[in-house]
């Protein structure tokens, strides 16, 4: 870490002590030196850290409380008053021979599935798409723009639209599948039974690739043009280049884009609630919609507060590990 | 730098686990008072075809009250999608409005929050007394035994909707009396690409309210009498499944509709696609859909063969929207002469007409508009074969679980998997013990 200096000499080329009155020269009332040297950073962060406190933090809290408390419609008007249950809701979490943590347990593993995918069709396109785009062309702009569409639109117009096109007997989705293509026997089901994680999945990818094209076509800006001539002229091919150059470059912004990706993923909402509503089919009921359910919908806000801090520990835990591994691996490869 | 890392990554894991955690919280206070006597804010449910649609209704009517009283009512119209959270959100933080709509349905669950006044005998004498209403409304209003948590606002309930010509073109000259009818009728209704009967399969609420009244003509009512869910007797598995057998077995309702839940039967109905719906006062939808009035009749939802037995003869729940007031309103004696004035004999006429509804006061019941042949039979039932659903306080844990099972169910019957005793039994069954726990 660097370090700062804190030397008073340095800091206090006129002599000023450290009373930081300034002396007898007319001046603007001054910050007290001994704020400046050690607590001017602190200060600048103090707004953002009380907002933090404040939006995310505090309600957290409150959150893992909650997760304590036999908190049922009963005592919502009152959720003070609630009972402490101790760790009932977390034993009923991951009692995985009982229904509700059956359940959970599906939800979390339908999750990880749908996760894996959506994540890595999405990095895939967008980093298809951003090589592609590198090279100047008549176009390129355009293309750009037209790629970034899923991303700009607004997710609720996006989805429901999605959701029209998957209907199975007026959508676009069989239409081409079935009757202009025939594709299927008969017309498919995509909103319910088992298909249905294939719409999430198709739905999350068009929605998550553009974020990854842009940050990827960003990482790529980076890339000098140089090391590709030296490669080609090296004899390197283009899945050379692409191997050897364009992915140990962007190695960087690939850490931050899949950690991204994977918690917006992981925990993704809107996605399945405007697609399925509340009630998602077995083969794709996402974690976030189930504890949303427990929560919400059967109004067992304990039990569902417990489910949420699981899921909070398991992305830490996750989020922790990914990083201590990553940064090593850079380290390493800094070295 | 591998501090500032660290911390770097467990405030962006905790920023965005905190979205999944947050939840607010806080208390409310415990009675209502008459600190602000001139004002009150009324949260409608939207009844019309638009929140905008609602706010040109409801805001003349308003100004009548304001003209009559001095109370300035501040109306807000909240889309369905949005008002039990907006209630519960409400209720946890105290900061609800003074007056609001609730569905019927709720009311137990709600009820169970204590944050509702209890509509006793003394408040009921503020608003005319609890037997202008219908007995089956109030009765939909909160649990037995107790002060209902609200008042009967608009009352509704189920009939049988077909398709006249569709009808013609088979040969059938009347509509079905018994679901033997129904099936035979639809099996000659279903061909060339059309359907007998329209169903919301995945929509949870509608898959109840079916199935309840089903299990009520098999003598099942889903809880026991100490208010425990009771989904696997005969009774319910039975009401399940012929529910569900109308796709699966007796093949009268297309697959598609096992993924409706957006009303698209109502769109199919207009369109003569399928020639039978049962639904609630479905004649504005029809005319919106171009459909005119003398295409369509209506006739009281099936009811099973036979002698009747207890619960038999019920072939509807009992829909509609109740009032309630905030216990912690500002305004405790202009809330309840606010509901005095909606629940008035003038009031419920023009309201009533103006939503298809029914009105809960008996008195409003006899202007004619409500005789005319669909409302007649909406009004037929409600008074004498609907019954409300279980007004347990897990009322809301009931609809989402085994209208889940059924939903699922319906999935397995449009995908051509077969629909047994057995697998109606282990879906409810599942649904069940998330109830127990």
């Amino acid at each position: 870490m660097t370090a700062v200096t804190t030397d008073p000499k340095v800091d206090k080329p006129n002599g000023v002590g450290s009373t930081g009155t300034g002396g007898a020269r007319r001046r603007l009332p001054r910050i007290p030196d001994r704020i400046r040297q050690g607590g001017l950073p602190y200060l600048l962060l103090l707004p953002a850290v009380l907002l933090e406190l404040l939006i995310h933090i505090i309600p957290m809290l409150i959150g893992i409380v909650m997760s304590f408390r036999q908190l049922t419609q009963f005592f919502i008007n009152n959720w003070g008053g609630a009972p402490w249950s101790g760790l009932d809701n977390y034993r009923i979490a991951v009692d995985f021979d009982a229904p509700i943590g059956e359940a959970l347990l599906h939800s979390f593993l339908v999750t990880c599935v749908f996760t894996f995918f959506a994540v890595g069709l999405a990095w895939l396109f967008g980093i298809t798409a951003a090589i592609m785009l590198q090279e100047s062309f008549r176009g390129r702009g355009f293309l750009r723009a037209v790629f970034l569409v899923p991303y700009a639109l607004p997710v609720y117009a996006a989805v429901i639209t999605w959701a029209f096109m998957f209907q199975r007997d007026n959508g676009l989705v069989n239409h081409v599948l079935h009757d202009q293509l025939g594709l299927t026997d008969q017309p498919s089901f995509w909103l319910i039974g088992d298909n249905s994680i294939y719409a999430l999945i198709i739905v999350s990818v068009w929605k998550g690739w553009p974020f990854a094209f842009l940050m990827l076509m960003a990482g790529l800006q980076n890339i000098p043009r140089e090391l590709y001539e030296a490669a080609s002229i090296d004899g390197a091919g283009i899945w050379q280049q692409i191997r050897r150059i364009t992915l140990p470059s962007l190695r960087p912004v690939n850490q931050v884009l899949v950690l991204v990706l994977f918690l917006w993923t992981f925990n993704d909402f809107n996605t399945p609630y405007v697609l399925f509503g509340k009630s998602a089919p077995e083969n794709a009921d996402l974690i976030s919609i189930h504890i949303y359910q427990s929560s919400f919908v059967t109004w067992n806000f304990g039990s569902g507060s417990a489910m949420s801090v699981l899921l909070l520990l398991f992305l830490l835990v996750v989020t922790a590990v990914y990083l201590f591994f990553t940064s090593r691996g850079r380290k390493g490869a800094d070295a | 730098m591998r501090h500032l890392r660290a911390a770097a990554a467990v405030t962006l894991a905790l920023s965005v686990a905190a979205g999944v955690t947050g939840c607010g919280g806080g208390t409310s206070s415990a009675g209502g008072s008459n600190e602000s006597p001139k004002t009150l804010t009324y949260w409608a449910s939207n009844q019309g075809p638009s929140i905008e649609a609602d706010k040109k209704i409801l805001t003349p009517e308003l100004k009548k009250f304001e003209k009559e009283t001095g109370i300035k009512v501040k109306l807000e119209v909240v889309p369905w999608a949005d008002l039990l959270n907006r209630i519960l959100a409400a209720t946890t933080s105290g900061q609800g409005p003074d007056v609001l709509n609730i569905g019927n349905t709720w009311s137990a669950s709600l009820q169970a929050t204590g944050a509702l006044l209890p509509w006793d005998d003394k408040n009921f004498e503020a608003i005319g007394g609890r037997d202008r209403f219908i007995d089956s409304a109030v009765a939909s209003a909160g649990k037995e035994g107790e002060p209902p948590a609200a008042v009967p606002l608009y009352s509704l309930s189920y009939a049988l909707y077909y398709n006249k010509k569709m009808f013609a073109d088979a040969g059938i000259t009347t509509p079905p009396a018994t679901w033997e009818q129904l099936v035979t009728d639809g099996k000659k209704l279903s061909k060339d690409g059309k359907w007998a009967l329209g169903a919301e399969g995945a929509n949870l609420s509608n898959n109840i309210h079916q199935t309840f009244v089903l299990g009520q003509q098999h003598g099942a009512d889903f809880f026991d009498a100490q208010g425990k869910a009771d989904f696997t007797s005969d009774g319910a598995v039975a009401a399940v499944k012929q529910y569900v057998d109308f796709m699966a077995k007796d093949k009268i309702i297309a697959p598609g509709n096992a993924e409706y839940a957006q009303n698209q039967s109502l769109t199919d109905f207009a369109k003569g696609r399928t020639a039978m719906v049962l639904w609630q006062a479905a004649a504005t939808t029809f005319a919106a859909q171009g459909m005119k009035p003398e295409d369509w009749g209506v006739a009281p939802v099936p009811v099973p063969s036979g002698a009747p037995g207890a619960g038999k003869q019920t072939n509807s729940m009992v829909a509609g929207i109740n009032m309630a007031v905030f216990k912690n309103t500002k305004n405790i004696d202009g809330a309840k002469k606010f509901v005095k004035f909606m629940t008035s004999d003038a009031e419920q006429k023009i309201l009533c007409k103006t939503y298809g509804s029914i009105p809960p006061v008996k008195a409003a019941q006899s202007d004619a508009a409500f005789s005319a042949p669909e409302l007649k039979v909406l009004r037929d039932t409600l008074a004498t074969s609907a019954a409300p659903l279980p007004q347990v306080p897990n009322e809301s844990q009931f609809e989402t679980a085994v209208g889940t099972a059924v939903k699922e169910l319906f999935a397995d019957a449009a995908a051509g998997t077969p629909v047994t005793t057995e697998s109606v039994k282990a879906r409810l069954e599942k649904a069940q013990q998330t109830m127990q726990q």
